[in-house]
């Protein structure tokens, strides 16, 4: 260390902790600036920097804290001085001091302002009266969150990207909501008319009373409170509070008072460097008025800034006066947006109103989806922007192609997914330099040189943002070469299956002991292997799945045999074979469901949910069930979910076979049948086919001469219809046919593989499935009729054997030290004369992404 | 055959202390150590209304978090799936199933999420 460094610490004072602050503070630290300089940082707010564009989550659960944005520790290891709630008043340029509200003064050597801006309240009479709100901050939202709770309707002033927001969460906390726009469509800054009448109708369809082409004349107050809203259109509103979103401003007072140059229409001015007209002061963020003259309401162009100051500030205070780095100067940034508003995607990117010279347009629109599309061409054929709403999907492909002619024609890139010729177009289509995530301006370049999403998120922070860069993310990864089943295993599930059946392994530890990959021997194994193994050996050993190790590795729902639901309550749903079921059964679950206060729904699978039992009363309704001759309808396991049946030839005109009948037997003989994933059925009693078998794993259809069996068919997220794979069965062969046919599939494939993508990857298809289970090509039959024998004979129900055994019974506590007291974070609220869980559940803001294997 | 003498003639006490990422002050009894089945936790009611996960692993090693999950504001992580990575204990989330290193209540699947870590032992 040179001598005159000893002389003097350089003191950086940082004016506002917010998103784009806080980066800054972090930006310096990578940089080692935190060792060799005292660092200040000057918070307005009552609590650290927190994630501003989750804002919104918080209406779903998520905490102040869970909103922040500062790792734990990290101003203490960094040496860091935050004074939280004390914001700075005015700046001393001459003798470069601060001064704080607490009256402290600060002396800097580099001031960097961050103070991000405030909402515009339009200058309108009454703004101020009580339900008057804005939209910034977490104590913004605590405050409209308790003025809701007596309030019945809400208004949102301003229908932009935020207004839109703000509207979702007062629809959120159940008002009726009405936002009132002056241009006259939605988001007029990012979308385009089109664009506009989509989204407005979609959003009309959600209950939402949207006036555009319309201002806010004043605010009605009575008592000093609001009661309504006078319109420019001579139409009044009645409300009971009002939230302004009609745009932000740059906090720029604290620069003006010091003399310090900013716009004709607010910010701060900086150059590319970020430094104002005073080279000692910075401004980064929202308050800034960057050097290509706008203004950025947007965190990532913050972002850059952050870096550019916190390297030409790393760069004065090195020792050497050497320049470490070249500063990359922050000269204008991409304001491409994707947002998921109401829960309609939104996005637009480059140049999306097509005010380039000459350019041309391709639109598809379709009102009755309420998509629209919109994509800005060069003359030369040249990318420019875009608009896309109801249907976002392409936005991660075309926003990086933004600037090239796409290898396809434009036409083909807006229309629909199965409309006209596929397109050809992955995302190994885009060159390498093609930023895939604008919020941490991460490239494909860089994405190639990780492994899997999970080391892309840390290496690269890409996806880690609004997220909506994930699904290409995904895309350009390469397929994983290790075909094991996780990071225990280099084994495929029926490879596990295979070894625990012929080595006669019982136990999880076992085999991972004996087959797990080196490291992970004599491990915990992992969320993966342990379900898939217990499903394994349940499928093999039939016995109950709860006791001993088997208990440790069932997912939540087996473990508890129910299904949990939002709020860490559990439903309930009795076998109701066949869909059949007399009066007296059906008055004892609404007696059950009456005196435990449960929700109850007619569930898609022909039977009865109950939800919103606490853990601990699950064996006391239970009992009641049980009692009353019901039993598990299994709809927490990977095993056989109902068989749905057509009412049948015993009722209706046209059937020719007994369908209930059939459908009971099936059930019967393999509920409980633990397998890969969940097993549906379906039985009709003549080819009208009214109980849709053509969409179940198994689906049967009565013909004049017996059954024709259907297989590998799907609903769900991508349907599949189900192949014939015999016809004109008597009841005896249609058994035994299934019986091979689901061992076979349970014997071979993968974890969470449903019948229908196993039939589709399954070598040879059809044709071999046919072999094996009709020709018994493999000579297998008979060891899988036995095998099914075997669960037939062993099958008990998990409740009854629950309710017998006060062991098994003990789990069912909410606290092991406080047994009998039931968890208070389970609340409910009324809905529609029944209950809900009582969270406040919003449909929009980013979406809460379900990792991989989260299904049941 | 091999005869196994770890049938605890006196059962333990399970303890955890109420000072969240911190070192221990005082203890407040929990529940016999048995009640846990390795590679599964339990829900505990602290005094002042907090809920604690406790789990216990295959080799007996015993670990306490926040039993809240910060992505859905459900108390739930006592009822998730207990594995290891890398060497690292975790606890996968029962519901969207993000996983906590139980060590140091660190989300492994997002870095800027974590829970409270509580002292726990068995006397
Ligand atoms: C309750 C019910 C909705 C309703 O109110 O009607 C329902 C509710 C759930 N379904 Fe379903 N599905 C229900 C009928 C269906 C149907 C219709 C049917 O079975 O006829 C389908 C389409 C048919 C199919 O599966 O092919 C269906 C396709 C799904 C899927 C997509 C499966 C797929 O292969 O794509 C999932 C997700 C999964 O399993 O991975 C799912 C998952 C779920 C889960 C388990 C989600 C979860 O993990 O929490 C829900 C839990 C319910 C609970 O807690 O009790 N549910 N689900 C229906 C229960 C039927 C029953 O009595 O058991
Ligand atoms: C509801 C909502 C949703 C949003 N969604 C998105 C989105 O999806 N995508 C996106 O890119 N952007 C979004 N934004 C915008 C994003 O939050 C901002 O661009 C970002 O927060 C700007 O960071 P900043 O640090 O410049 O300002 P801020 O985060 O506002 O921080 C400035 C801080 O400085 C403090 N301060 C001001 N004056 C002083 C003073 N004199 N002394 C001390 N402290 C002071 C303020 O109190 C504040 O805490 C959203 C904003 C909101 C409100
Ligand atoms: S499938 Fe045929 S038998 Fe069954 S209800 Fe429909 S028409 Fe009647
Ligand atoms: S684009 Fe937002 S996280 Fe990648």
């Amino acid at each position: 260390m040179s001598a005159d460094m000893t002389a003097h610490t350089p003191t950086i004072v940082l004016v506002g902790h917010g998103m784009v602050g806080q980066r800054f503070l972090e930006s310096l630290a990578d940089r080692g600036v935190t060792e060799r300089a005292r660092i200040v940082v000057l918070c307005e707010e009552p609590r650290p920097a927190y994630d501003r564009v989750q804002l919104t989550s918080y209406f779903s659960g998520r905490t102040p804290d869970d909103l922040s944005m500062v790792e734990a520790g990290f101003m203490e290891k960094h040496g860091i001085e935050l004074y939280v709630g004390d914001p700075a008043e005015s700046v001393d340029r001459e003798a470069r001091t601060v001064t704080a509200r607490s009256g402290q003064v600060f002396s800097y050597d580099s001031l960097v302002l961050a103070t991000g801006s405030y909402p515009f309240v339009p200058p309108v009479p009454g703004k101020d009266a009580r339900g008057c709100f804005v939209y910034r901050t977490i104590e913004d939202l605590l405050a409209i969150e308790e003025y809701a709770k007596t309030a019945t309707t809400g208004a949102v002033v301003g229908g932009g990207l935020l207004g839109l927001e703000a509207a979702g969460a007062l629809k959120g906390l159940g008002l009726d909501t009405h936002v009132v726009e002056f241009a006259p469509r939605l988001m007029p800054v990012q979308v385009d008319e089109g664009g506009g009448a989509a989204l407005l109708r979609t959003i009309e369809r959600m209950g939402l009373t949207v006036h555009t082409g319309t201002g806010t004349q004043e605010v009605v107050t009575a008592d000093g409170a609001v009661t309504g809203m006078k319109l420019s259109d001579g139409s009044e509103v009645a409300t009971d509070m009002v939230v302004f979103s009609a745009g932000v401003r740059p906090r720029d007072q604290l620069a003006r008072d010091c003399g310090l140059t900013v716009g004709e229409r607010g910010g701060i001015a900086v150059d590319e460097l970020c430094r104002t007209s005073d080279p000692a002061v910075f401004a980064i963020g929202e308050c800034a008025l960057a050097s290509d003259g706008r203004v950025y309401g947007l965190v990532a162009p913050g972002y850059e800034m952050a870096q550019t100051a916190a390297a030409t500030i790393a760069d004065a205070t090195e020792e050497t006066g050497e320049t470490g780095e070249t500063v990359k100067g922050f000269t204008g940034a991409d304001m491409s947006t994707k947002l998921k508003l109401l829960g309609v995607d939104v996005a637009s990117f480059g140049d999306a109103h097509g005010t380039a010279e000459g350019c041309l347009d391709v639109v598809y629109s379709d009102s009755r989806s309420g998509v629209y599309k919109k994509l800005v061409i060069s003359g030369e054929g040249v990318l420019l922007g875009g608009v896309l709403v109801g249907d976002a999907e392409q936005y991660g492909l075309l926003r990086p192609l933004t600037g090239t002619v796409p290898p396809v024609s434009p036409e083909q890139l807006v229309l629909p997914a199965g409309a006209g010729a596929p397109v050809a177009l992955g995302p190994s289509a885009l060159p390498d330099d093609a930023v895939i995530c604008s919020c941490h301006n991460v490239t494909k370049h860089a994405i190639g040189q990780c492994e899997s999403l999970a080391e892309v998120k840390k290496c690269t922070k890409a996806g880690t943002g609004c997220g909506s860069c994930v699904k290409v993310i995904e895309k350009l990864l390469p397929a994983p070469k290790d075909k094991g089943l996780c990071g225990c295993f280099s084994y495929t599930r029926s490879e596990l299956y295979e070894i625990a059946r012929t080595l006669r392994i019982t136990s999880f530890a076992a085999l991972l002991d004996s087959h797990g990959r080196d490291g992970a021997k004599g491990g915990e194994g992992c969320e993966v292997c342990k379900p898939t193994v217990g499903s394994i050996l349940a499928s093999l050993n039939n016995g109950y799945i709860l006791d001993g190790e088997q208990a440790s590795l069932q997912d939540t729902n087996d473990h508890f045999l129910a299904n949990m639901q939002r709020n860490g309550s559990y439903s309930v749903v009795p076998r109701i074979p066949g869909g059949e079921i007399t009066p007296d059964k059906l008055i004892v679950i609404g007696e059950v469901a009456r005196d435990f206060g449960l929700y109850t729904k007619i569930t898609g699978g022909q039977r009865i949910d109950l939800f919103g039992a606490r853990v601990d009363q699950l064996p006391a309704i239970w009992t009641r069930l049980v009692d009353a001759g019901f039993e598990s309808g299994h709809a927490y396991g990977k095993s056989l979910r109902t068989v749905k049946s057509c009412v049948g030839q015993t009722w209706c005109r046209y059937g020719v076979q007994d369908s209930v009948k059939m459908a009971i037997q099936l059930e019967l003989r393999y509920r409980g049948l633990r397998a890969p994933h969940k097993l549906k059925s379906a039985v009709s009693g003549c080819a009208r086919e009214c109980a849709e078998a053509q969409s179940k794993d198994f689906g049967i259809i009565a013909t004049a001469n017996g059954w024709n069996l259907y297989v590998g068919g799907n609903g769900g997220a991508t349907p599949r219809h189900a192949d014939l794979l015999a016809q004109d069965l008597s009841d005896a062969e249609l058994v035994r046919l299934i019986d091979r046919f689901l061992m076979f599939y349970i014997r071979t494939a993968d974890r969470l593989e449903r019948t229908s993508t196993w039939l589709e990857r399954l070598e040879g298809g059809l044709d071999h499935l046919k072999d094996v289970v009709v020709h018994d090509s493999l000579g297998l039959c008979g060891e899988l009729e036995a095998l099914m024998a075997a669960h037939v004979d062993d099958y008990q129900d998990e409740w009854a054997q629950t309710l017998d055994d006060p062991e098994r019974l003990r789990r069912f506590v909410s606290f092991v030290n406080a047994p009998d007291a039931p968890d208070p974070s389970v609340r409910f609220v009324p809905e529609r004369d029944q209950i809900k869980p009582d969270l406040t559940i919003l449909t929009l803001g980013r979406t809460n992404s379900t990792l991989e294997g989260a299904s049941r | 055959m091999t005869t196994t003498l770890s049938s605890p003639a006196t059962t333990k006490t399970l303890e955890i202390s109420p000072a969240a990422d911190s070192a221990p002050d005082s203890w407040v009894p929990v529940c016999e150590e048995s009640r846990l089945t390795p590679g599964r936790g339990v829900a505990a009611l602290l005094p002042d209304g907090r809920q604690v996960a406790v789990f216990r692993d295959r080799t007996g090693r015993l670990y306490a978090i926040d039993n809240r999950d910060p992505f859905t504001g459900a108390q739930v992580l006592s009822r998730g799936l207990v594995g290891s990575a890398d060497g690292r204990p975790f606890v996968a989330s029962p519901l969207l199933k993000q996983r906590f290193d139980l060590e140091t209540g660190r989300c492994l699947d997002d870095d800027e999420v974590a829970v409270a870590v509580y002292p726990v032992r068995s006397k």
